[in-house]
């Protein structure tokens, strides 16, 4: 695996093969000493076009954990804020010969262009609605810690499915890994054809029984332009997952961060069902895992992309007369 | 008002007309009943004769060995931007015109958004006056329906007209007023002037980038549907049926709309329609690669069932021409992700190989029908259709109907490479243009051997 663009072109294999990693890793957080030297002297970048939290701390976290230099650029304040286009943002970082570079971007396709860029492994931390394929990775590592495989088990995903990259990458993995996935929400907020994906599509909680875990999504305010629903009130009324409607052997998660009292209620995000934290918990392992598997097994210098290294061959060393 | 030489309402850069012998090439003109091998005897800029294969007089004139080569009516695209005024660095008269004649066409029609847009009579004749100074093949010039294309007031429609417009379109945008609509109809009693309609509900479509359905959903980009196409269309459609006005539907792309123009039609609505060489070759599953340089255009690609939509109705006429709607764009505005890409593809050096490729070689449609509606353009502005006919203006495509190239190894005439053809390799080639009587265009590797 040389990027980590789309989980679309990640296969079971490769991600049983992650996750596996990244048990050995918890194993790793469980010491005193959390950090190991797999990637000492590589340099990773982060590079956000959009705020983050979990995302860019586990990310940067990981990164550290890993031993690898860290830099991380935020939009804000940065050139960026001075109309850097990305390509040139990219052309500037990739000077510093980064071994990868993390990238989140409110459009999609982002972190593809990035990769055709650099010579640096690409990580897609989110591009637009299209994929957050690292989040739903860890969404799969919590869940099969929780229920050891995922196979036959059935998942709802319920809400704002339209402007979520979290559910179209976490439906893709969640039926690679066995999974039969419903898609849940009002019909303004499914995208039209997305059942082609091979998923069930509803628009009301009815059958919510039936799932081994529910996975609801956050209201992506955001990114809405429009009033999709007609109150808040009425989305809450008619979808909000709480402890009267969450069986007492569901398994309740969500990307975060949580719209308290819309999508979920706070009793059901702080119930013994919720799996919030260690969803988090899992972000921090499970990237760990995607760093080391793109890099610990690459050389050094990521084989030279264009003629860098062939002009830096040519040229003449430091202290000696050119 | 039916003019005999496309020099008669556009403007060319007056050169040297042609005098020259194809010999023994193949040609093809369906609608004037041609098909066949002739020499084909082109003098001082018209078609003189076409005369039994070898036994043509050549005189004074140059000889073209044709053996094996196709001659057809050269083509006329009426959907053209040339980006001048004010975008000179994607497009402008001299390279936007060396780009049709590379594809075969003898004419072409400029669109309107310019830079700022083209809405006073001082606008059109300065173009007017550019393009006799530079443009390879004859061009016609549009002016906005609405002043600086903001959908609010008519411009000066008649002025326009009188001073060298030859139609009116916002193309670009749609006409979001139905009342605005209806005044530039009725105001069309007054001037003439076809009305081309770039037909997009912007309520509907907006914030689309592609076509709405199961890839835009797996991509997670907003849709474009299809009936924010069709809906405006059955808009306009019952507006020119109320005011007997007369309009040109641009770039139709989806089923529906297909179906909308043909009822209009069949109701006696004046309503012609064009379709892009890009919606008849590609679907929205090109959109995957994420890649705007290729495959970001308004309307967008649709599905495979709107594709054979767009060939049924090109088939039974509905679509009477095809229009590259050559949109050429810098590479920084499509070098950025997909969403925040500029709209648009060039297509005129293309659009003959690549239907040519895409449509006949397959057997999805005829030679004979593809040259008939790439020369389709003319009519619905109220020019001469281009042919082959013994009298005519030599308005001639001389095509190697076997050359492969691949698109953009060689760059482009063009001054931007946002071609959705970019890296495919094409069969057919456009070898020689005539366009209003004079040599516009000669492929540089293609040999003029004299012919014995």
């Amino acid at each position: 695996m040389k990027n980590l663009i789309s989980i679309e072109e990640v296969d079971r294999e490769a991600i049983e093969a992650i996750l596996d990693r990244a048990e050995s890793f918890a194993e790793v957080g469980r010491r005193d000493i959390k950090k190991v030297p797999t990637l000492r002297g590589r340099t990773v970048v982060t590079l956000f076009y959009e705020s983050s939290t979990r995302t860019s701390s586990s990310f940067e976290l990981a990164a550290k954990r890993l031993s690898a230099d860290l830099v991380s650029v935020k939009s804000a304040g940065s050139s960026i804020d001075k109309g850097e286009s990305l390509k040139d943002t990219v052309a500037t970082l990739s000077a510093y010969d980064p071994a990868a570079i993390v990238i989140r971007h409110p459009y999609a396709g982002a972190a593809q262009m990035v990769a055709g860029w650099t010579g640096a492994a690409v990580v897609n931390a989110g591009d637009g609605k299209h994929e957050h394929p690292s989040q739903a990775l860890l969404d799969v590592y919590t869940l099969r810690r929780r229920l050891g495989a995922l196979d036959g088990k059935k998942i709802w995903i319920v809400g704002d499915v339209l402007h979520s990259r979290v559910a179209r990458s976490n439906l893709i993995a969640f039926r690679r890994m066995g999974a039969e996935v419903t898609l849940c929400g009002p019909p303004t907020l499914i995208p039209r054809g997305i059942e082609e994906l091979g998923c069930a599509v509803t628009h009301t909680l009815d059958g919510i029984e039936e799932a081994d875990v529910v996975y609801a999504l956050r209201m992506q305010f955001e990114r809405m332009d429009d009033k999709f629903v007609p109150s808040l009130r009425e989305y809450a009324a008619i979808y909000q997952i709480d402890t009267r409607r969450l069986g007492p052997r569901q398994l309740l998660m969500h990307p975060g961060p949580v719209n308290r009292g819309v999508e979920i209620s706070g009793e059901a995000i702080d119930s013994p069902q919720s799996l919030i934290a260690e969803q988090v918990a899992a972000g921090l392992v499970v990237r760990m895992a995607i760093l080391y598997e793109l890099l610990a097994g690459r050389p050094e210098r990521p084989a030279a992309f264009g003629d860098e290294a062939a002009a830096e061959a040519g040229a003449p060393t430091i202290g000696q007369p050119a | 008002m039916s003019a005999q030489n496309l020099t008669e309402m556009l403007d060319v850069r007056e050169g040297a007309p042609a005098d020259l012998v194809l010999r023994r090439a193949t040609l093809l003109d369906p609608v004037a009943g041609i098909d066949g091998v002739h020499d084909l005897v082109i003098r001082a800029g018209r078609i003189a004769e076409l005369a039994a294969p070898g036994e043509a007089d050549a005189g004074d004139a140059e000889e073209l060995d044709a053996e094996g080569l196709h001659a057809f009516p050269a083509f006329f695209d009426p959907h053209v931007h040339l980006r001048t005024p004010g975008q000179e660095h994607k497009e402008d008269v001299e390279t936007g015109t060396r780009a049709a004649a590379a594809g075969g066409f003898c004419g072409i029609i400029a669109m309107a958004n310019t830079s700022p847009p083209i809405s006073t009579a001082a606008d059109i004749a300065a173009l007017r006056e550019q393009a006799r100074a530079q443009a390879s093949v004859p061009v016609g010039f549009t002016a906005t329906v609405t002043v600086g294309m903001r959908g609010e007031e008519l411009t000066e429609m008649v002025e326009l007209r009188q001073a060298g417009a030859i139609g009116f379109t916002d193309d670009g945008l749609p006409i979001r007023s139905g009342r605005i609509m209806r005044r530039a109809l009725q105001y069309q009693k007054l001037c003439g002037g076809t009305i081309a309609l770039h037909e997009e509900d912007p309520e509907l479509a907006a914030g689309g980038v592609m076509h709405e359905g199961p890839v835009s959903a797996s991509l997670g980009l907003t849709g474009w549907p299809s009936v924010a196409e069709s809906t405006m269309i059955a808009r306009d459609a019952a507006l020119a049926a109320y005011e007997q006005a007369r309009i040109h539907v641009q770039h139709l792309s989806a089923t529906e709309s297909v179906e909308v123009v043909r009822a209009a039609k069949a109701a006696g609505v004046r309503i012609s329609a064009e379709a892009s060489p890009h919606h008849l070759c590609l679907t929205d599953e090109a959109v995957r690669s994420l890649d705007p340089r290729r495959f970001k255009m308004n309307p967008p690609l649709r599905a495979e069932s709107d594709r054979q939509a767009l060939i049924a109705a090109l088939r039974d006429g509905t679509i009477e021409c095809i229009a590259t709607d050559h949109a050429p764009h810098h590479l920084d505005e499509k070098e950025v992700p997909f969403e925040q890409a500029a709209f648009g593809v060039t297509g005129l050096e293309t659009a003959f190989a690549a239907l040519h490729t895409e449509l006949v070689l397959p057997g999805v449609i005829d030679l004979g029908l593809l040259v008939e509606r790439l020369a389709g353009g003319a009519a619905p502005f109220d020019l001469p259709r281009p042919t082959l006919a013994p009298g005519s203006e030599a308005n001639v495509a001389l095509c190697d109907l076997g050359a492969e190239w691949t698109v953009g190894e060689d760059g482009y005439e063009s001054r931007s490479s946002n071609s959705w053809c970019e890296g495919r390799t094409l069969t057919g080639r456009v070898l020689v243009t005539l366009a209003a009587g004079q040599v516009a265009f000669r492929l540089r590797s293609f040999s003029l051997g004299v012919a014995s």
